[in-house]
């Protein structure tokens, strides 16, 4: 269908006068839209890069100072903590939810009754404001009174309370786990919507053939959804990349810049701290992660399109 | 819609082979690991909902009461944050907030999807794929140079910067969302509507709004959640007590000094949550097809 051509297409009379006044049209309702999106969207992504060459500060106008930003974030041993800490984050946070993720949507996907119920429930997590669940974990982590620790400690299994925010290692597991489960959803329920496109004949006849549980995973349930899952992966990776609520609530970065993500840190260095264009550094050093994510994504689609047979 | 769509290819054989493995199997292989999920995905709402009824001398005595019940549960906590605290204004600001950014959302993607669909402007191709590349940029990134916008236009401190920035991301997730649905609609009616002599306007107020209705609310419930759970915003743009959102005003102003409030702390975050929750339950179907659909486009 190459309708957007720029000649229109014999049609009725009615149609084509209507057509000729297409772009005009076409402006008018983009209008409110492209407001927007310009003013508020391209127009601060501009502004953001440039923020970072400059040494803008809260209440003061800065002034051009080149890559200074840059070359002080290179020297600077927390911002590469930080780094480091959003990709450690990142990849362990999505692995684990793609993991359990997928064992959710597989189980989900089998004959179960109240079907509809579990996946409402399943979904609730993702639904509730990560702050105030956060808020929830925060409770569940406290030092003194975790009910982890109290449960753990009556099975015998450990003698003191588990300090889980206050020390670097556990508070980084923390954080994930609680990352991990506000994700699990949104992994699952798209991923059970591939896996319901996916005809259960295929399954049957793979089995006819001989094939094991696990060989019709590997080689009929997986490669089919291999599309979805690319896309799925791509966003969950994207928003666990940029997360910010959870750690500022959990941990605010500490203990000692242990679990700060560069979100974080862009919000500490430029908000609280003032530096506008340091902060604004920061942010713009993930736009290349956050780039190398959208190219996975489009390549994850390109295959989707050959997979079907679409072939342009 | 979507997940009308989905789920057609199971009619040949909605059973699948479920039916081959016996009882005792699928108990371990199902529904044991399905129990754990569940119960892991809800206990923090679980835990959330005890300690907000529970009296403080239980809250952290747990060698005398068992910490997963409680033994006489009170309101003092929910007493406490409705009359001794600004959260009431905080949850009608987060209303008002939702409610105005979903609507400004929602009336431009219809314009924006159904020219982009519809009217099939010169690039309108390329504007659809701008539209979905909008849908990935991250707050994160934007809220240094948004606060500095916001600030320069005056509107630092006011419910008012909170409407206008975020149809900054409801907007692409919606016009992606109703480019899908408006594509199932067929153009054959239009043309109709066309030659009967409707004007542009008329055939998107008349014919296709109306058959879209399924679309515009998926669109709606999922922009208000978005909106409602939004936090970096608001706490960027946000200073005083009586312009915060929810999330924000519990966060920043019920945590103090290092005793903490867990009663009325989690008290707060149930009631910030209900209404999302409510909405969610009244809705699950569309809710579940704009977050997959989003994903299969």
């Amino acid at each position: 269908m190459s309708i957007a051509t720029s000649r229109p297409r014999p049609r009725p009379s009615a149609f084509a006068r209507l057509v000729q006044s297409k772009g005009m049209l076409g402006t008018l309702f983009m209008l409110p839209a492209a407001v927007f999106l310009i003013c508020l969207l391209a127009y601060p992504l501009g502004l953001g890069v440039w923020l970072g060459f400059t040494d803008t500060k809260i209440g003061r106008e800065g002034i051009f100072i080149g890559l200074e930003n840059y070359e002080f974030l290179w020297a600077d041993s927390v911002f590469w903590l930080s780094v480091f800490n959003t990709i450690v984050y990142t990849v362990v946070a999505s692995a684990l939810k793609f993991g359990l993720g997928l064992w959710l949507a597989l189980l989900l996907n089998q004959h179960l009754p109240f079907k509809s119920l579990f996946r409402a429930i399943v979904l609730l997590p993702w639904v509730v404001p990560t702050v105030l669940s956060a808020l929830a974990f925060w409770w569940i982590y406290d030092s003194q009174f975790s009910i982890i620790s109290w449960s753990l400690m009556q099975l015998g299994l450990i003698q003191q309370p588990i300090n889980f925010l206050g020390d670097p290692i556990n508070a980084r597991i923390s954080v994930i786990v609680a990352n991990v489960w506000r994700g699990i959803p949104f992994v699952a329920i798209s991923l059970l919507a591939g896996l319901q496109t996916i005809s259960p004949s295929l399954q049957e006849a793979a089995s006819l053939d001989g094939a094991t549980n696990w060989q019709r995973f590997r080689h009929v349930t997986l490669p089919l959804l291999t599309p979805i899952i690319a896309v799925v992966m791509t966003f969950s990776v994207l928003f666990t990349f940029t997360d910010f609520q959870l750690i500022y609530v959990l941990t605010k970065g500490g203990p000692v810049n242990a679990t700060h993500l560069m979100a974080t840190l862009s919000f500490q260095r430029g908000i609280p701290g003032g530096q506008l264009g340091e902060g604004a550094a920061i942010a713009v050093a993930m736009v290349p992660f956050l780039l190398a994510a959208i190219l996975f994504s489009f390549f994850g689609l390109q295959r989707r399109r050959w997979q079907q047979g679409g072939g342009e | 819609m979507s997940s009308n769509q989905a789920t057609a290819p199971l009619a040949d054989h909605v059973e699948g082979m479920g039916y081959l493995s016996s009882l005792p199997r699928r108990v371990v292989t199902v529904y044991l690991p399905l129990l754990v999920f569940v119960i892991v995905l809800l206990f923090p709402f679980y835990w959330m909902a005890i300690t907000t009824v529970k009296p403080n001398d239980q809250l952290t005595d747990y060698a005398n009461y068992s910490p997963f019940w409680v033994v006489g549960p009170t309101l003092e906590h929910i007493r406490y944050l409705l009359f001794e605290t600004s959260y009431p204004g905080w949850l009608l600001n987060t209303i008002y907030v939702s409610v105005g950014a979903t609507a400004l959302a929602l009336v431009a993607s219809v314009l924006a999807a159904y020219a982009i669909e519809r009217i099939r402007f010169r690039g309108s191709r390329i504007v659809g794929l701008l539209i979905f590349l909008a849908y990935l940029v991250p707050p994160s990134i934007l809220f240094i140079p948004l606060a500095f916008i916001v600030f320069k236009l005056g509107i630092y401190d006011t419910k008012l910067a909170l409407i206008v920035t975020y149809p900054t991301f409801l907007i692409p997730f919606c016009t992606w969302l109703l480019m899908g649905y408006f594509r199932s609609i067929p153009y054959e009616l239009e043309e109709s509507a066309l030659v009967d002599g409707a004007s542009r306007w008329q055939i998107l107020v008349r014919v296709i709004l109306p058959l879209a209705v399924p679309g515009l609310i998926s669109a709606g419930i999922f922009a208000f959640t978005l909106s409602w759970n939004e936090f970096i915003y608001a706490l960027t743009f946000i200073q005083s007590s009586e312009n915060k959102t929810v999330p924000v005003g519990v966060l920043t102003e019920l945590v103090r000094g290092d005793i903490f409030e867990w009663g009325s702390l989690m008290a707060g975050a149930l009631f910030g949550s209900l209404p999302v929750v409510i909405l969610y339950s009244f809705f699950v179907d569309y809710y579940v097809s704009s977050m997959t659909g989003a994903v299969k486009e």
